[in-house]
């Protein structure tokens, strides 16, 4: 039985949510979206049925987001408070909807990334964790950790150039973005490091091979399937 | 839990049903600190014009769940306050608020939002110094809202509560409900109650009355 980390949202039954939340976490350039495709085909070459969802996608407030990320127009809190509304849209849309149906949900990020940035933002912790009190417990989370040389690799790799908010650019940390990026980094591990205490993260070592971190993700999920399987009505095998 | 206004400017917000006079009479009220030269701000609900759209866009799709109502009101809140509201009180301005977080308290607690987390949501607000409550019987409030259009619209009816398929019930019921989280509020949060069945300029001779009493209004004068 799934449950809520308070109470849940109201209307929102929890009773018959027969699939599975898996959400996966980690920083830009992390490899998440690699290994959420790599799980997610390995799923569905089982007979699983996969529904992915990920943050700023819902129909509600996704153009705001997007405008105001560009104009940079919003006070820190109405940021915050429009990707909670955007998180919560797609909770009680989607994935509620989803995990009915019996589907294995992947959460490409979730509340953890969001109270995070609120947080290295200024975000008072506790108004934070009242904010997404009502959010669905994961059946499970796996954190992406990845030290900042090899983030700093992979993001000029892959991008060839740093991100504004990846960078934290917003927060005046410093005027190089080199410098700024790695020092919203280390700040952005710590907060995760305290939320994973809380939260109770698997940390998967993300400074490695894309196959050996997808290994240790599929025995992990197996695991989870293997205690689930009345669950998700699979008692057949 | 909020805080009360400490800073150099007050607040003053009003409460109470749809058609229930509370924006006529605040309107009157800013004419009134106007015409003395007051320095004096007016600020409405659900008025960020960056929120608007994507309110407009969820109440026309009926797309928005209780939760989601909520925080996209307090999004626009947040939008408001940060931006216009506490910069205006903190340079001692009078800020008039035709609405404030009680409607957000009493409506998202009917559609059943959990009360801790309706006041730790809008934690960041200062309680006003005065907040006026019109109170007036939901019957009442109704024929007034007719008066202006012809149909109730869906949220302000309440449907999304499914309480009855028929508007005009829906709304009745609904208002009863938001006025018994009103009621339960007023106490805590000190309104000044208002009966909004009186004529409109007798009303409004209470609410200056008030308003000067608590007010040191020779403070405000503007230069």
């Amino acid at each position: 039985m799934k449950s809520c980390y308070k109470s849940p949202p109201p209307g929102v039954d929890l009773s018959k949510l027969n699939g599975l939340l898996i959400v996966i976490e980690g920083p830009d350039s992390s490899g998440r979206s690699t290994q959420i495709r790599l799980l997610s085909e390995w799923l569905e070459q089982q007979g699983f049925a996969v529904s992915q969802v990920g943050l700023k996608r819902s129909n509600l407030v996704s153009a705001e987001l997007e405008k105001a990320k560009e104009g940079n127009v919003l006070s820190p809190r109405t940021m915050s408070l429009f990707y909670a509304t955007d998180f919560y849209d797609q909770m009680e849309n989607n994935i509620i909807a989803a995990l009915r149906a019996g589907f294995i949900v992947i959460a490409d990020r979730y509340i953890f990334t969001l109270m995070v940035r609120d947080i290295v933002r200024g975000a008072d912790p506790a108004y934070t964790k009242s904010l997404y009190s009502m959010a669905i417990v994961p059946d499970a989370v796996f954190y992406l950790k990845v030290s900042t040389p090899y983030l700093v690799n992979r993001t000029l790799e892959a991008k060839g150039h740093m991100d504004y908010w990846e960078s934290g650019m917003d927060l005046g940390i410093s005027r190089n973005w080199y410098t700024s990026f790695v020092k919203y980094q280390q700040r952005i591990r710590a907060e995760f490091a305290k939320l994973s205490r809380q939260y109770e993260f698997e940390i998967i070592n993300g400074d490695r091979s894309v196959v050996g971190i997808q290994k240790d993700l599929r025995d992990q999920v197996e695991k989870l399937l293997d205690h689930n399987d009345s669950i998700l009505g699979l008692s057949e095998g | 839990m909020n805080a009360k206004n400490s800073f150099p400017g007050r607040l003053i917000a009003v409460e109470g049903l749809d058609g229930s006079g509370k924006s006529t009479q605040i309107y009157l009220l800013h004419q009134w600190l106007k015409g003395m030269k007051r320095k004096v701000f007016f600020s409405e609900w659900n008025s960020s014009t960056l929120v608007k759209e994507a309110t407009r866009r969820g109440k026309k799709g009926q797309l928005l769940t209780p939760t989601t109502f909520s925080l996209i009101h307090a999004t626009d809140f947040a939008d408001r306050y940060e931006r216009q509201i506490q910069p205006m009180l903190e340079g001692g301005y009078i800020v008039l608020c035709d609405r404030y977080m009680f409607t957000s308290f009493a409506r998202d607690g009917v559609r059943g939002c959990e009360k801790s987390w309706l006041r730790d949501l809008y934690s960041f607000a200062a309680v006003p110094d005065i907040t006026l409550y019109f109170r007036l019987p939901s019957s009442i409030a109704l024929g007034r809202i007719l008066e202006g259009r012809p149909t109730l619209k869906y949220f302000e009816a309440g449907m999304d509560l499914g309480l009855s398929s028929d508007l005009t019930t829906s709304f009745s019921m609904f208002s009863e409900r938001i006025m018994a989280q009103y009621e339960g509020m007023a106490q805590e949060f000190g309104f000044v109650s208002i009966d909004a069945t009186r004529l409109i300029h007798e009303q409004q001779e209470i609410v200056r009355n008030v308003v000067s009493t608590r007010i040191e209004l020779s403070r405000f004068a503007r230069r």
